[in-house]
């Protein structure tokens, strides 16, 4: 038990999610910390494995290198229970600390997202946007479908999380 | 462009506000259907029935086939449902995403209080 804060009758920080065009999605989120601790989580290697794939989508991350620097690599490789491990790359394109950071997603190929985070300090708070940008309509919603391996993942994360937003048959 | 997500589904929400256009899905949901078939079950004439499925199959909602002289009406690719339904998959991914790095971001501040105290 941690109660640092007592945020009991403060709403909970909720994601949203916006198609803003055919080739283009956009999270964005609030997250208690300031901005220089959340670029830290998601620019050295130690941490960023810790969230980025939640434990509860049943991946196992075999392994994560994350080298933040405009030019530098990262590698991600999960294995989920029974499939050939999938490994996710790219290059940053950009390294603001603390406010901004670019990073292109290669292992599609051609069809692969350019992803911009950006982080804007407000009081105690983050508010962080992911923006995804596809080199075509095809290549957004087919990353936004569902028959690609994420896919599999969101299903099994709606079958944890049970009916909680409306449900589609 | 940039509305053009939006205006989508505005359209798709603009086509299931109607209680015939809803009872025109409901029933091609069980069979496929002419507009005539439809016109008549709905009692309505074939002008009339043609506007409803034309606003639905703007939609994504319908599809209509013509063969002959007969013009068959089907369900279309449902968009509505789709869209609705990845978005809060990809919302709820992010979600959960979010929590945990809150986790390690509040770790990291409680980190730096604590070797802020015990520095000098």
């Amino acid at each position: 038990m941690d109660a640092t804060e007592d945020e009991t009758k403060s709403p909970r920080n909720r994601a949203t999610v916006e198609r803003k065009s055919d080739r283009e999605i956009v999270v964005t989120r609030t997250v208690n910390g300031p901005a220089r601790l959340v670029f830290e989580a998601f620019t050295k290697a130690e941490l960023f494995k810790r969230w980025w794939v939640p434990k509860s989508l049943g991946l196992t991350l075999l392994s994560c290198e994350v080298d933040a620097r405009v030019g530098g690599k990262y590698r991600l490789v999960f294995e989920m229970k029974g499939s050939p491990p999938m490994a996710f790359f790219g290059t940053y394109r950009e390294v603001v600390p603390g406010s901004r950071l670019v990073w292109t997603n290669e292992e599609s190929g051609e069809s692969g997202s350019v992803t911009t985070a950006t982080f804007e300090e407000r009081g105690e708070k983050t508010l962080l946007t992911i923006h995804e940008l596809y080199p075509t309509k095809e290549a957004c919603d087919a990353d936004a479908g569902s028959k690609d391996g994420i896919g599999e993942t969101f299903e099994q994360l709606d079958e944890l999380l049970g009916t909680l937003g409306a449900s589609a048959a | 462009m940039v509305q053009h997500g939006r205006a989508h589904l505005d359209a798709s929400f603009g086509a299931i506000s109607d209680a015939t256009r809803r009872g025109v899905l409901e029933q091609l949901g069980r069979a496929d259907a002419s507009i005539t078939d439809l016109a008549e079950k709905f009692h309505m004439t074939l002008t009339g029935m043609k506007k409803h499925v034309s606003v639905l199959e703007q939609a994504g909602l319908v599809t209509t086939e013509k063969v002959g002289r007969v013009r068959t009406c089907k369900l279309g690719p449902r968009r509505l449902e789709q869209e609705a339904a990845w978005i809060e998959r990809y919302r709820k991914l992010w979600d959960h995403r979010f929590d945990e790095l809150e986790n390690v971001v509040l770790e990291l501040k409680r980190k730096e209080g604590n070797d802020g105290r015990n520095g000098r």
